[in-house]
């Protein structure tokens, strides 16, 4: 965090954009959701070796108390709609990693009559994490980078505009 | 006991029921009337000797040319450890048969993912809905003459590739 100045007492100033957003970047809680052979690395990430926690990612059991969707795995057309109901009861501010080659573009199985070839075409997606399956450094930098761009936000315009499919 | 003489068995028991078998090949199979199918599966299952006692597979083939659906089952005992092979076609345009839930409860979600992906309709079945597909889907993706449809609920189903 740039914190604008500091003084000799231990007082900090910094803006209230600055301020949220360093909040909201140090507890992203993902839902705990996994399609496919992805979920496995999605839970090796939550696991001791890659420890995502340390940035503050932790798992929560419902999307009503979750930040952060990652969409792990094959999407099907059957669960496509039940993930937008999903994504629609999390509270705003909201996001969603695509991690892995088949939630990006259907991957491997895109040809399949079954198979919605990303998910994107069903909520809008924040961070696209490739790899089939991406390891669980690939998918932290995705969490990092989504940190960068949590930093961004201004929270006094609402991002409703952005979001909007 | 070997293909040759439970293929012998059941057309000493059924007759005409069994239209052809083949003992001599490394899978041996046997076709049998479709509407008799439940009946030639419980006496495998229960005769002494026989003693079918696993569905261990239940699928389904499209022969577009030929006009039919086969369904193929696969048993085998395990108290004699031997197999048995049965197919059982039904006309494409009209493809109703016996559900063989009755004798073996694995033929439940076996037939279920066949009548969800070739539309066979399992007369007895307590519980026949789509399996794999959603509900409201429409057609059965594994016949040949398949056309997937454009979308799904405003989700198009195609995606354009990078790689052309």
């Amino acid at each position: 965090m740039a914190l604008v100045n500091s003084f000799s007492q231990g007082v900090i100033t910094t803006t209230a954009d600055q301020f949220l957003n360093w909040t909201r970047k140090s507890s992203v809680w993902w839902m705990l959701f996994g399609l496919a052979c992805c979920a496995i690395e999605l839970m090796q990430t939550q696991g001791p070796r890659a420890d995502v926690d340390r940035f503050g990612a932790a798992p929560r059991a419902s999307p009503r108390q979750s930040d952060l969707m990652v969409v792990a795995g094959t999407l099907t057309l059957k669960m496509a709609l039940r993930t937008k109901v999903l994504y629609d009861q999390m509270p705003e501010p909201r996001y969603v990693i695509s991690m892995g080659a088949c939630a990006s573009c259907g991957g491997l199985f895109q040809l399949a009559y079954s198979v919605c070839d990303g998910v994107d075409k069903v909520i809008p997606v924040d961070v696209y994490v490739p790899g089939c399956p991406p390891r669980p450094e690939a998918l932290t930098e995705g969490i990092l980078k989504l940190q960068e761009k949590m930093m961004t936000e201004t929270w006094l315009v609402r991002r409703s505009a952005a979001a909007a499919v | 006991m070997d293909a040759a003489s439970i293929h012998s068995r059941l057309r000493e028991k059924f007759g005409d029921k069994i239209l052809s078998a083949e003992a001599s090949v490394k899978d041996p199979f046997l076709v049998v009337d479709a509407a008799a199918i439940r009946d030639i599966c419980a006496y495998l299952r229960d005769a002494e000797g026989l003693q079918f006692d696993v569905l261990t597979n239940q699928s389904g083939v499209d022969y577009r040319e030929q006009g039919y659906i086969e369904v193929v089952y696969h048993l085998y005992s395990y108290a004699h450890r031997h197999y048995a092979v049965l197919k059982a076609r039904v006309p494409r345009d009209a493809p109703v048969l016996p559900s063989v839930v009755t004798v073996w409860k694995a033929a439940n979600w076996l037939e279920r993912e066949i009548y969800d992906l070739l539309g066979v309709d399992f007369t007895g079945h307590p519980d026949l809905r789509r399996l794999l597909m959603p509900e409201d889907w429409v057609g059965y993706p594994l016949r040949k003459d398949f056309v997937e449809p454009e979308e799904y609920h405003g989700i198009s189903t195609s995606r354009e590739s990078l790689l052309r």
